[in-house]
């Protein structure tokens, strides 16, 4: 996973409450063969008209937030599925920051696994972003290693994030290859495990016919 | 000091503490399906890793499978291709597989618990976000993504935190015509769906104490439309009653040395949770969605909200959105609006109980003819033991069709999908723009009230059929 570092772009507002992830990518995106394009398919059903045509008044497609890296949402953004893809198709569409006052908590998860940074925000401050975005021109920048936020109009406001969380975006660390190096611990928990709870474990022989 | 449920089965699993609040912790039981499968074995063999513990492990073909009579796992092209994936990479491994055309086969999370593989105490896990519907067993169970799955096949752990702690006291009793469906979409209308986020939601008190464990697993099934990962109900006599000789439960003393310790996780009386509800489940109402979230739902005489009740301009937008989605204006009650189709089926609602309580709707009666009306059994062992008491012959002479075990028109993975502007009252337990293809406009409701809606061609009131 590459280190995050500073964002600098375009903020889109998409405001609206429980934007859940089949609204971000559809299930049928995921089962096509080819996965490197789910950018493609990000929030489709509401990028596009039912004819097919262009939704001009859907934030994304408006000229000025079409590269947006940056996403202002509404409350219990990610919400729904476990599904990653969710995640994938925002970074693959260039979004690196999502601001929102509260999130799914298995697309929060999963955003931290590809790299994808979550901000919690109270609604109050991320309307108050949303209305700069409307009034001054400038891009917005998302500063990790200080935890800022520099507005369009150029104030500077602190976020919040856990400290873990922050040094593995940081430094694109790996969590399997961390893990792996406990693996003794591992082995000494199921050993133990194996004579607590032998039922847990009875699975290795099969049912029981 | 005196623990939540969640507590102790959390504390009996961590392997290590890896500092500022994050633990290491176990994983007893990893359930796989065909489409998150397939994604996760890619990784394993682009990162070139083996399974830790494949006996832990167990797989399925639930998503992308066709559901229609007579299928196979290749009947649908795009599932057939990641179900190669998928089995490929669990027989690598040797991670045990519950195939297409085999008994075990099912949804994940009716299969799982049927063969015992899901017991009390455990702390399981499924890249799938309802794998929370088997914390009805007291199982800490929650759905993970991709990555995290491969981390748990790559190590058989987890890096996490340990969530907040919501507990909602169901009071009072059911009352006729009403199901734990009807319950827990009340539940989530009262509490809304962000109630749970960040929390592990424990369903207790009188309704819960009475409810058979189908019912369990039905209010734990939607608990992540409340915003939980996880939702738990503490193990009790009716849990081990339902356990009890299932193929992967442990058997004569292994069994009762189990229910000793099973008996220690209750939650203790003087536990804290960071936040408590309680709710009087008698006065619920046979209750269906009318927008495009699950807490978007009335009892079905009430008339579908105004938008301006909305509490703020970007609700009364919200709201408006979803009424124009579903072609809905306010003030009217669901009831009396056609409908095109019904679906019987999903992890929520496909087990035994659920086809009993939507054919005694059905039993010598005729669907309406401006219906499709489908029922999907959530398990090969749901659709044998139904057919055994002639289900399928009540719902096949009323007009429905009687299907293949699989997720079918619940997440509309594999082909099978509501058309475009047409409405489908479903069983399923989300109502996303969306989710049961594009254009479709769903009502969630329960067993009884589907099959209300397909005899009568439109939405009804279940104790009026």
């Amino acid at each position: 996973m590459p280190p995050f570092t500073i964002v600098a772009g375009q903020a889109a507002p998409l405001l609206q409450a429980n934007m859940d992830t089949d609204v971000i990518i559809r299930i049928e995106r995921l089962t096509a063969p080819d996965q490197t394009r789910l950018g493609d398919y990000a929030f489709e059903m509401l990028r596009f008209l039912p004819d097919g045509s262009e939704n001009g008044t859907f934030v994304l497609n408006q000229p000025r937030f079409r590269e947006a890296p940056i996403l202002l949402a509404g409350a219990n953004f990610g919400c729904g599925s476990s599904r990653e893809g969710a995640v994938t198709a925002l970074a693959g569409r260039g979004i690196k920051v999502v601001i929102a006052p509260s999130f799914g908590d298995i697309f929060h998860a999963n955003c931290f696994q590809n790299g994808l940074l979550p901000i919690r925000l109270d609604t109050a401050t991320i309307a108050a972003l949303a209305a700069e975005v409307e009034v001054c021109d400038m891009p917005m920048t998302v500063d990790l290693s200080e935890q800022t936020i520099t507005t369009p109009c150029g104030r500077t406001i602190a976020f919040d994030i856990e400290r873990r969380r922050r040094e593995a975006l940081l430094l694109g660390l790996d969590d399997i290859g961390q893990t792996l190096r406990l693996r003794e611990a591992i082995g000494a928990w199921q050993a133990a495990d194996r004579i607590k709870r032998p039922w847990i474990w009875k699975g290795a022989l099969g049912p029981s016919d | 000091m005196a623990k939540t449920l969640l507590d102790k089965i959390w504390d009996d699993h961590v392997v290590a503490d890896l500092g500022d609040g994050w633990d290491l912790m176990h994983v007893d039981r990893h359930l796989l399906h065909d489409l998150s499968g397939a994604l996760a074995f890619d990784e394993m063999a682009a990162r070139g890793l083996p399974v830790a513990s494949p006996e832990l492990c167990f797989a399925t073909v639930d998503h992308a499978i066709s559901t229609m009579p007579g299928r196979t796992a290749r009947t649908f092209e795009r599932g057939a291709r990641l179900y190669d994936r998928m089995k490929a990479g669990v027989t690598k491994a040797g991670i045990r597989l519950f195939d297409a055309g085999t008994g075990g086969q099912g949804i994940v999370h009716v299969m799982a618990p049927e063969l015992g593989l899901v017991l009390p105490g455990m702390v399981l896990i499924c890249a799938d976000s309802h794998t929370c519907t088997n914390g009805g067993l007291g199982a800490l169970a929650f759905g993970v993504g991709t990555l995290e799955c491969v981390h748990a096949l790559a190590t058989q752990t987890l890096r996490l935190q340990r969530p907040g702690t919501m507990r909602v006291t169901l009071e009072g009793q059911l009352a006729r015509g009403v199901s734990p469906k009807d319950v827990i979409l009340h539940v989530i209308a009262r509490l809304g769906v962000a109630a749970g986020v960040g929390k592990a939601v424990e369903f207790d008190g009188p309704a819960v104490a009475t409810m058979e464990m189908e019912g369990r697993l039905t209010i734990c099934n939607l608990a992540v439309e409340l915003g939980a990962r996880s939702g738990l109900i503490a193990p009790d006599d009716v849990t081990f009653a339902y356990l009890a000789g299932r193929p992967f439960a442990p058997t004569g003393e292994a069994f009762d040395r189990a229910v000793v310790q099973w008996r220690g996780l209750a939650s203790d009386a003087d536990a804290h949770f960071d936040r408590s509800v309680s709710i009087d489940v008698g006065q619920v109402q046979p209750t269906i969605t009318w927008g495009t979230s699950p807490e978007q739902a009335i009892g079905v005489n009430e008339p579908v909200p105004d938008p301006a009740s909305g509490i703020d301009a970007r609700a009364r937008a919200d709201m408006c959105a979803a009424l124009d989605y579903m072609g809905l204006e306010p003030g009217r009650p669901l009831a009396g609006r056609k409908v095109d189709r019904v679906f019987i089926g999903s992890c929520a609602n496909s087990r035994l109980s659920d086809l009993r309580e939507a054919a005694a709707i059905v039993r010598g009666r005729r669907k309406a003819t401006n219906v499709a009306a489908w029922v999907v059994p959530g398990s090969v062992a749901v659709k044998s033991a139904a057919e055994a008491e002639g289900l399928d012959r009540v719902f096949r002479e009323a007009g429905f069709e009687w299907r293949e075990p699989g997720c079918s028109m619940c997440v509309a993975a594999n082909g099978e999908l509501v058309a475009p502007g047409e409405r489908c009252v479903s069983t399923s337990n989300r109502n996303f723009v969306g989710r049961q293809g594009p254009g479709a406009r769903t009502h969630l409701a329960s067993p009884a009230m589907a099959a209300a809606a397909a005899i009568a061609g439109a939405i009804a009131d279940v104790r009026t059929i």
